[in-house]
């Protein structure tokens, strides 16, 4: 009998690895649906999982928070916070899909829109590419510029109606909704405008470089609209 | 002494051997190990306050590489398997207990392992081997198509609160049970308790069964 509730359980586990995809996205929306905070706690039952690239979980006080904007643009910018509050706010309310297979559904994102931060800082919309930097010292990320300059593409100060915590990369972060998470780089402190794009820390490590969701990385995810 | 002498109440009787013993407490160790790391991989909150999370992934990932090691070392003894061999086997004595309402009682008396210490076992040695096959996929994850790798990760996911559960279950009947962990502990019960809790094998022992 005990070998039999062994087997079972294996069946069980096999049948759970070949459909558990299906049935983690049924699971999502129902959560999503009935019970909107849990996945927040059981991230199993649709909520972020926190993945860094370095050791820790970088800290930034807000007060001394600064967001650099350089390169190819008329007027260098190092922004605070105020400065962040005090240009054009965008909300949206949108899906966040992570490459490995996760996704969460309808993330109430705020901030200012990246065109309107590179028009504050005259980038040159002649110039093709966009780099991000991290203050954790370690993660980039490039976007070309007709991808920036689209309009669901958000430097968040704020996820789910509330600053942006330090897990999720706060207190600013990148967030690029038709992309595949990684390309929303975390704990943002620089912006370059450069000539040619450069590759970021995921894509120097096997990921498409342009990850739309659904049509890169041998994927097929629901796009995000 | 005469051979009618029943045993004093007293008496010490040899529960457990030193292999497995060491087996349990191996994996205690182990999943007290691996639970921990989990939580902080896994819980936000938990994640930012122990940081190193590259550290944390490592030591999770060994402790599951090496948790079947002591199950396979312990098939070397012969203790192990007889009782492996008792845990697999459910009698008719076993179902009744299970379906009784005064199972605690010592009414229905059980061999060695009661119907709740056998449906343990059994899902311990599959949650572990399954935790070990989709904690391998999720390792090794380039090897394997996307729908597999988060399939995986639904199945390693969910069967840890179940795990959890039964973790906890497990604890706190141990924790109710001062000479059930006497036995684990040192090896040996007393007469009285093996009497009570596991009436079928105190009988078989005091027969020199």
């Amino acid at each position: 009998m005990g070998r039999r509730i062994v087997l079972g359980m294996i069946g069980l586990g096999a049948v759970g690895v070949l459909l558990g995809r299906q049935a983690q996205e049924a699971i999502t929306s129902t959560v999503s649906a009935t019970v909107p905070g849990l996945g927040s706690i059981i991230p199993a039952a649709g909520g972020f999982r926190i993945y860094t690239v370095t050791g820790g979980y970088p800290a930034m006080d807000p007060a001394d928070y600064r967001l650099d904007v350089t390169g190819n643009v008329t007027t260098p910018l190092s922004l605070t916070m105020a400065d962040l509050a005090d240009l054009p706010q965008t909300s949206m309310t949108k899906d966040f899909q992570c490459v490995t297979g996760w996704r969460v559904d309808d993330v109430l994102w705020s901030g200012v829109l990246l065109s309107d931060v590179l028009a504050a800082a005259g980038a040159s919309t002649t110039s093709s590419a966009l780099r991000f930097f991290s203050f954790d010292g370690a993660y980039t990320e490039s976007l070309t510029m007709e991808q920036a300059l689209r309009d669901d593409v958000l430097v968040a100060t704020s996820m789910f109606g509330e600053p942006v915590t330090r897990e999720h990369g706060g207190p600013v972060r990148l967030y690029v909704a038709p992309m595949y998470g990684y390309k929303s780089l975390k704990w943002m402190s620089g912006i370059e405008v450069v000539d040619e794009v450069v590759p970021g820390y995921w894509e120097v490590r096997g990921y498409d470089i342009d990850a739309w969701v659904g049509a890169s990385n041998g994927r097929d995810d629901e796009p995000i609209a | 002494m005469g051979a009618t002498t029943s045993p004093s109440p007293d008496a010490r009787i040899a529960r457990f051997s030193r292999a497995e013993r060491w087996v349990h407490r191996s994996i205690t160790v182990l999943m007290i190990v691996l639970i921990a790391t989990a939580a902080a991989l896994y819980f936000p909150d938990i994640s930012v306050l122990v940081g190193n999370r590259p550290i944390v992934s490592n030591i999770h990932v060994i402790a599951g590489f090496v948790i079947p090691i002591p199950l396979i070392l312990a098939l070397a003894s012969r203790a192990f398997r007889q009782d492996a061999e008792l845990l697999n086997r459910f009698t008719a004595q076993d179902w009744k207990w299970l379906r009784s309402r005064d199972r605690r009682s010592g009414r229905i008396p059980v061999g060695k392992f009661n119907a709740g210490q056998k449906l343990n076992a059994a899902f311990s040695v599959g949650s572990i081997i399954i935790m070990l096959a989709t904690g391998s996929i999720m390792f090794f994850n380039s090897w394997f198509p996307d729908d597999i790798r988060t399939g995986a990760t639904f199945v390693h996911d969910w069967l840890t609160l179940a795990i959890v559960a039964v973790v906890v279950g497990h604890t706190y009947k141990a924790l109710m049970d001062a000479e059930a962990r006497t036995g684990m502990r040192t090896g040996h019960v007393s007469a009285r308790w093996a009497a009570r809790e596991h009436g079928q094998w105190a009988e078989k022992q005091r027969l020199g069964g």
